[in-house]
């Protein structure tokens, strides 16, 4: 036995067998990271034509095309204590037929011509007149947005090449408008009224400001709610519960709402928070409650996940100078847990944001010209205000929905980037 | 020791052997010369202190043995420090040989006093103790300051106690063959002659030790030898 | 001449008239893990201003024994501790004994060095802050001054207090863990293999001033290495399989020791 414990086996190896034994390991890695790599292409190409088409297609919402008219209101003989009641429609109305030189045209021609702008023109003037009463005196000008069928006419979506019949504006108009662009009075700025204006049914002036305020309120109760409750269970779990069978029913059922799909959660909130609470339909509130409670079993996981982290040591040195265990907890643990934990609430924050699902269900998908101004306020959120525009039958929205799909998206990349922030900043320290 | 040890217990303990050491030789050198002083002067009370002393020396040289198989098993030392303890073990052990031979010169004491030791002899005894002493005293303090030079010349310097302990031995063969009542007491002066000169071999024997804990060599070649009373024969017809 | 008159630098233990008060006592101390038995009826004395180390093979219950001083196997959920173990002759696992003062006077030292990422100033302050062991900034200024010089790591960390203790070498890490326990004022210091993941050099520095805190507390070491345990300590257990073998002087137990399971153990013949 000794003898065949102390033979020495000598190998060779550069025998044909081994190194093609070799060579074949050496393929089997190169096909490896092959694959690794074209599933690394295949994934970004995809998103890459995601973003282009979101872009291709919404880009050109971004812009407005707008004519900027002067309207002399000193000689209008607006009653300055009662700027409201001033017959602005006529006002206005008398300008911009002054502007395409109109006033001439039969009644019905003149219709037409009106129908370059948007149907609010008047109200927009006036707005601005009570933002701005100075305007009052003398002559300014005023910056009308042009209707959906000329701001596409104007950004080429309508193509002059289609047989007149089969477009929305006739030749007649394309050479009223054009007679604007000749003098000049049309331009193309940024669309500043995509973010600051509230939803309209006018694509020209449809904005997002209700759903972005809508969405940060119903984010901002989410928070609230799903914070401090997920931070205190997940502390009590990990902490304090005693490992019985209890115990673990409940993390086993955590783990099983954390995969319930969203849509049960808005059922939820509609039998719940509207049917036995009684909350106001449609508010931010009851969002924000619903999306609380979808996003707090993922972040009841992402907190003890993160406490468990940290290491034994610390929480040893604590308890080894005598420090109690909520002391431990609250002056060691969670303060290492915490970057973590902020990574984890906003990443499902994140998710929540882009949840539309629950929203449609508890009637946030309101139809609101104003931005919601308190958690009690009826609106929308940016995903179910993406959702309506889709369903939209003009054509300007269809662009408008495009570029709503891409602010949505911003917002999500600016989250997770604080949350990559958080994490590089803090999460370095033991 | 240049430098001390993070462990300051440890350079505790080396100190205290050293010290230990250093206390064991000068009482060792105190007996001898005690011994000596007894010898030709027959005074037995100062023999009796000397055979008395020597159980201090012997229980010294147990401790300096304890206390270093107890610093060997606490601090496992390596290089310097293990020389140094085992140097300790073995410089004690010498220096109690060295004890020994001292109570032995005392003891002989009383079996020479009857007599008295002739005058010439007893310079000549004298001499040799204080060659030897010198030798001892010398070695002793390389051992503080661990000197490996020194060291080595000390070893070289034994000859001149063998030169002497062989002219003595002569002298001593000359008593004997002058009066056969000499022959008691010549014998005993013998083996006291003997015994110094082996107090030179054993600070020899010690600076041999200090030059291997100092540099961890043995010193090279033999150790000079001019002890030639072992050829010396006694002619009868004179 | 009287040489044997002289005083010793080292106290010899077990020769002296009376040796040193009992500090902390376990009597038939046992322990499971559930339905494992990890302790058998153990009966150790800790003495006062003493080193006692616990030496034996992994798992054989010196680290429990250990962890059962402080009553740090609290935290672990199935673990069930019999029998008595006194601090100054009170029980305590008695219920009225509050664990938070208990491991104030037993501090704990771990194996790995664990300072809080926080500053240096912050990991040492941090005790005294909780138990209100200072009453203004000064005194707290002092408490840390004198902790972090007691753990022999003022004068390197003394310009640099409000750096993170995380930045420190590993050695000076475990020095300043041992500040942080100093700095409570316990009477009895429990280490967990210290010196385990520290490099030899950081091992002596950490051994030496075990050495020195002996002075002012009692220290309870366990340690894997019978070395460590015969340079630090003057009592040594020795545990095997959940049982004390020997407990007796440092000297004794590495030169000529009572059991044959601990000398086969100290001489590495452990089968």
């Amino acid at each position: 036995m000794s003898a065949a414990i102390s033979q020495v086996q000598t190998v060779d190896w550069h025998s044909p067998a081994i190194e093609a034994r070799r060579k074949s390991r050496y393929a089997a890695e190169a096909r490896l990271k092959a694959y690794g790599l074209i599933a690394i292409v295949f994934a970004l190409g995809f998103l890459a034509i995601l973003i282009g088409s979101l872009i291709y297609s919404g880009h050109k919402a971004f812009v407005q095309t707008v004519a900027s008219v002067e309207i002399d209101l000193s000689a209008a003989g607006v009653d300055k204590a009662k700027i409201a009641d001033a017959n602005w429609k006529g006002i206005v109305k008398q300008a911009l037929l002054d502007l395409g030189d109109a006033k001439s045209l039969p009644k019905r021609e003149q219709k037409k011509y009106l129908d370059i702008f948007t149907d609010s023109a008047a109200y927009l003037v006036r707005d601005a007149v009570i933002a701005d009463p100075s305007r009052l005196e003398g002559k300014s000008t005023f910056v009308i947005p042009l209707s959906d069928p000329f701001d596409q006419l104007a950004k080429g979506e309508v193509s002059r090449q289609t047989p007149e019949a089969q477009r929305r504006v006739s030749d007649k108009d394309i050479a009223a408008f054009d007679a604007l662009v000749a003098k000049g009075v049309i331009a193309k700025p940024f669309n500043w009224g995509l973010l600051f204006n509230a939803d309209s049914r006018f694509p020209e002036l449809a904005g997002l400001a209700g759903a972005i305020s809508g969405s940060f309120w119903s984010i901002v109760v989410c928070f609230a709610i799903s914070f401090p409750v997920g931070i205190a269970a997940a502390i009590y779990l990990e902490e304090f519960a005693p490992k019985n069978r209890w115990t673990d029913l409940i993390e086993i059922n955590i783990n099983n709402l954390a995969a319930v799909p969203s849509v049960v959660f808005g059922l939820l909130g509609l039998a719940v928070f509207l049917g036995w609470f009684g909350l106001p339909r449609s508010a931010p509130l009851v969002g924000g409650l619903v999306l609380a409670l979808m996003t707090l079993p993922t972040l009841i996981i992402v907190t003890r996940v993160s406490l468990k982290a940290v290491p034994g040591s610390i929480r040893e040195a604590a308890l080894g100078i005598g420090a109690s265990k909520h002391e431990a907890i609250f002056h060691h643990i969670l303060p290492l847990a915490m970057p973590t934990v902020m990574t984890g609430t906003i990443i499902s924050l994140a998710r929540a944001l882009g949840e539309t699902a629950p929203l449609l269900l508890i009637g946030m998908n309101a139809f609101m010209t104003s931005a919601a101004h308190g958690i009690f306020d009826a609106s929308t959120a940016l995903p179910t205000q993406i959702y309506i525009w889709s369903d939209s039958p003009e054509r300007g929205f269809v662009a408008r929905t495009s570029a709503a799909i891409l602010v949505l998206l911003a917002f999500l990349v600016l989250m997770n980037g604080i949350a990559i922030f958080l994490r590089q900043r803090f999460e370095r320290r033991w | 020791m240049a430098s001390s040890h993070i462990y300051s217990a440890f350079d505790e303990e080396l100190k205290f052997l050293a010290r230990r050491i250093s206390e064991m030789g000068g009482l060792a050198e105190q007996m001898v010369s005690e011994s000596v002083q007894a010898l030709v002067t027959s005074n037995t009370a100062l023999a009796q202190k000397v055979i008395s002393d020597d159980a201090t020396l012997d229980a010294a040289e147990r401790e300096v043995g304890d206390k270093a198989v107890i610093i060997i098993a606490r601090r496992q030392p390596v290089a310097a420090d293990l020389r140094e303890i085992m140097g300790s073990i073995r410089i004690a052990a010498d220096l109690e040989r060295v004890g020994d031979l001292g109570k032995n010169t005392a003891k002989r004491v009383i079996a020479v006093q009857a007599q008295g030791v002739p005058r010439k002899l007893a310079r000549g005894l004298e001499h040799l103790s204080e060659l030897a002493l010198m030798q001892l005293k010398e070695v002793l303090d390389v051992y503080t300051t661990r000197s490996a030079e020194k060291a080595k010349s000390i070893r070289e310097r034994d000859e001149e106690i063998d030169a002497m302990y062989t002219s003595i031995f002569r002298e001593l063969l000359t008593y004997m063959m002058e009066d056969p009542r000499n022959i008691t007491p010549c014998t005993h002066l013998l083996f006291c002659a003997k015994n110094i000169e082996r107090i030179g071999d054993h600070a020899t024997n010690i600076a041999e030790t200090i030059y291997y804990m100092a540099t961890g060599a043995q010193p090279e070649g033999d150790r000079p030898k001019d002890d030639t009373a072992n050829t010396v024969t006694a002619s009868v017809t004179e | 001449m009287n040489m044997m008159a002289e005083t010793t630098t080292e106290p010899k233990q077990g020769q002296t008239m009376s040796d040193p008060a009992i500090k902390m006592m376990g009597k038939n101390v046992t322990v499971h893990y559930g339905t494992k038995q990890a302790l058998f009826d153990v009966n150790l004395p800790i003495r006062q201003n003493t080193v006692t180390a616990l030496i034996g093979p992994s798992g054989c219950g010196k680290s429990t024994f250990l962890r059962c001083l402080n009553r740090m196997n609290d935290t672990i959920d199935n673990c069930r501790v019999g029998g008595e173990i006194t601090l100054d002759g009170q029980d305590i696992y008695d219920p009225s004994i509050d664990v938070v003062e208990l491991r104030a006077r037993v501090g704990m030292v771990f194996q790995k060095p664990n300072p809080f990422p926080k500053s240096i100033y912050e990991n040492v302050a941090y005790g005294p802050r909780i138990h209100g062991l200072a009453r203004n900034k000064a005194e707290l200024d002092q408490i840390v001054e004198t902790s972090l010089m007691k753990a022999g790591l003022w004068n390197e960390v003394k310009d640099r207090l409000n750096e993170a203790g995380t930045g420190l070498s590993g050695g000076q890490q475990q020095r300043l863990c041992i500040a942080r326990a100093v700095a409570v004022s316990p009477e009895v210091i429990l280490m967990d293999e210290p010196c385990s993941a520290l490099d030899p050099i950081a091992t002596a520095k950490v051994e030496e001033l075990i050495h020195e805190l002996r002075l002012n507390f009692t220290i309870v070491i366990v340690t894997h290495s019978m070395q460590q345990a015969a340079r630090v300590s003057q009592r040594t257990a020795m545990f095997h399989l959940g049982n004390l073998v020997e407990e007796n002087d440092t000297d004794k137990i590495f030169t000529n020791p009572d059991e044959s399971r601990t000398q086969d153990y100290i001489m590495g013949r452990f089968g």
